[in-house]
């Protein structure tokens, strides 16, 4: 099932959830929206479920137009960050629930049913808790049956709303990892939503990195990360070092001070320099674009970060190999090896 | 512990023995022949009937109340919700006195409905009235916070698996609401048995017809006949403690099927 998005405009009040977002989704995808709250995510992803009805713009799967359809109609399996288990009922009978309340019609009998549920529990790997009710299990088991309850109706899309926002972060690491063998099983096209980057870049096959109701980037969790499109995507995905800086001539300048680098091509006027943590690299005093004195040093298992008094008065954070020496109070130069400038 | 034994004994249990204590001054047969006249049986049908029938019409008005009262936004709303709880707060001779006038055959209620050849106050409709208006906050108090807790996201989940408005309301809502609902039942239930002061003005009191066993219960007592009043008191005890205990049996049953979380 493709999903297609055009033009999706929403709002709360005078508050623009979305503002103008496109978006195709291929057939078995799984694809992650990643961006900070409020940005819109969420919105985007209950509109494609019917869940919420944009104030314009279209949503089609495989063409034809979903928005004509409500949430019951759509087919789409919807996993809520908090669950949204039944209390009442087992843990059978939540799988069971979407079966059983199919049109008469179309309703299969009881054994097919069970064998449809254990098949669905056996498949989350939770087929010992079919009796259980939702309040007797851990958070992770929980997902894992709201996972499997939203399969069994066999959806044509899957939707997880920020599906381990709520666990703590050693069954967050477990399930992402489950999650993806499982979309490699089941191969139903898939969209998450997380404000987590690492689990956007470990799980998804394509990442869409949203801000303030708008798409700043879609790509691959590679071309996120090591080629961002705006200065946004590069602040909010991995570890970045951000400076003003000036243009103007072929020179880039921090406060007044000229640096040592490539200007070629940049629009002149006030500008963003982004520079990962770990491309800044350390050298003797006057050697490199920057100097700084170092105010402290701590270690974080490879790597040892240090916080750098550059000498225009900004404050630094770099990360060094461990077997660089680096003491606090010592001045140092440094060199960025990759460094992307954004205007604005 | 100790202080919660001795604080219920005397404000509870002691009267209650007393009352037990009192009613055996009667020999099983007097006992029995109080118990058994036709005013006596009569009041207690009344009383009880009618109790359970407004608690029943209490149980499916406060469900849509509580359910307006929490899920909409409209003008009003916390007038409204102020509204429920003026049963608890207002004197039961005053609502009685009030729905009397309502209801009498020239009142502002009681006049149409005359003309429609139904007539409320000083007939059992009256009491049944009466009941359904003391008795509603009840239901509405018990359930509102139960439904106020109950995720909407849960409807969403329902909605989104194929369900219908209607098989969610009876597969997901109810069943989560139904601890609460047998609660407030009960609780409308005991206070419309128990009830005295708003029912006697609009009843009219006929004997056999119109008359609630706590008012008979008042006769007696103001004809110096103490245990015949205590045997109907004694009747009356024992029925509303079975009827409690048997919603509470609901109840737990109902709960344990939603384990605490």
């Amino acid at each position: 099932m493709t999903i297609e998005v055009k033009n999706l405009v929403k709002k709360f009040g005078s508050f623009a959830a979305l503002d103008g977002v496109d978006l195709k989704v291929d057939n078995g995808e799984l694809l992650a929206l990643l961006g900070p709250s409020g940005s819109g995510k969420t919105t985007l992803l209950r509109i494609i479920a019917g869940l919420d009805w944009p104030d314009s713009g279209e949503v089609s799967f495989n063409g034809e137009d979903a928005l004509a359809q409500g949430a019951r109609e759509r087919h789409v399996g919807f996993v809520f960050q908090h669950y949204a288990l039944f209390r009442h009922m087992s843990v059978f009978e939540n799988v069971a629930f979407g079966l059983r309340v199919q049109p008469r019609a179309v309703r299969k009998d009881e054994a097919t049913i069970r064998a449809r549920v254990k098949e669905l529990l056996d498949l989350v790997q939770l087929d010992w808790l079919a009796d259980r009710y939702p309040s007797q299990l851990s958070g992770g088991q929980r997902q894992r049956i709201a996972l499997a309850r939203a399969l069994a109706i066999e959806p044509r899309i899957l939707l997880l709303d920020e599906p381990f926002g709520a666990l703590d972060a050693k069954v967050r690491k477990e399930l992402r990892r489950w999650l993806r063998s499982l979309h490699h099983e089941i191969n139903v096209t898939s969209i998450f939503v997380t404000h987590d980057q690492e689990e956007a870049l470990e799980v998804a096959n394509r990442v869409v990195v949203m801000d303030k109701g708008r798409i700043e980037q879609i790509g691959s969790p590679d071309d996120v990360y090591e080629s961002p499109a705006t200065a946004f995507v590069h602040g909010f995905i991995g570890e970045s070092i951000e400076l003003p800086v000036q243009v103007d001539g072929g020179v880039i300048r921090l406060g007044d001070r000229p640096l040592q680098l490539a200007a070629e091509g940049l629009a002149p006027g006030a500008s963003k320099l982004f520079v990962r943590r770990h491309d800044m690299l350390v050298g003797p005093a006057g050697s490199g674009a920057f100097e700084g004195a170092v105010q402290h040093v701590r270690n974080f298992g490879p790597v040892q970060r240090a916080e750098v008094a550059l000498s225009g008065g900004e404050t630094i954070e770099i990360d060094a190999p461990r077997d660089k020496e680096l003491r606090a109070g010592d001045t140092i130069g440094l060199n960025p090896r990759r460094y992307r400038i954004f205007a604005g | 512990m100790g202080l919660t034994l001795s604080w219920l004994s005397i404000i509870i249990l002691i009267p209650l023995a007393g009352l037990f204590l009192k009613s055996f001054e009667l020999s099983p047969e007097q006992f029995w022949n109080i118990l058994s006249s036709r005013r006596t049986l009569n009041a207690l049908r009344v009383s009880f009937g009618l109790a359970f029938a407004a608690a029943c019409v209490n149980l499916v008005m406060g469900s849509v109340i509580v359910w307006a009262l929490v899920r909409y936004r409209f003008p009003g709303r916390r007038i409204f919700d102020a509204i429920v709880d003026v049963p608890f707060a207002l004197p039961t001779a005053v609502a009685g006195v009030a729905l009397t006038a309502l209801f009498a055959e020239k009142g502002w209620l009681g006049a149409p409905l005359a003309a429609l050849g139904i007539k409320v106050a000083f007939t059992p409709v009256g009491i049944f009235v009466a009941m359904i208006f003391i008795g509603i906050p009840f239901v509405v108090r018990t359930v509102q916070p139960v439904l106020q807790d109950l995720d909407p996201e849960i409807e969403e989940a329902a909605g989104s698996l194929g369900a219908s408005r209607w098989q969610t309301i009876i597969r997901v809502i109810l069943p989560s609401l139904a601890p609460a609902l047998l609660t407030g039942l009960a609780l409308a239930f005991a206070r419309a048995v128990g009830e005295y002061g708003s029912v006697i003005f609009i009843a009219g009191n006929l004997p056999n017809v119109s008359e609630i066993a706590p008012l008979l219960i008042v006769i007696r007592l103001s004809e110096f006949r103490y245990a015949d009043a205590t045997a109907i008191a004694v009747v009356m005890l024992v029925v509303s403690f079975v009827i409690i205990f048997a919603v509470n049996r609901l109840q737990r049953w109902a709960q344990s099927r939603i384990p605490v979380r």
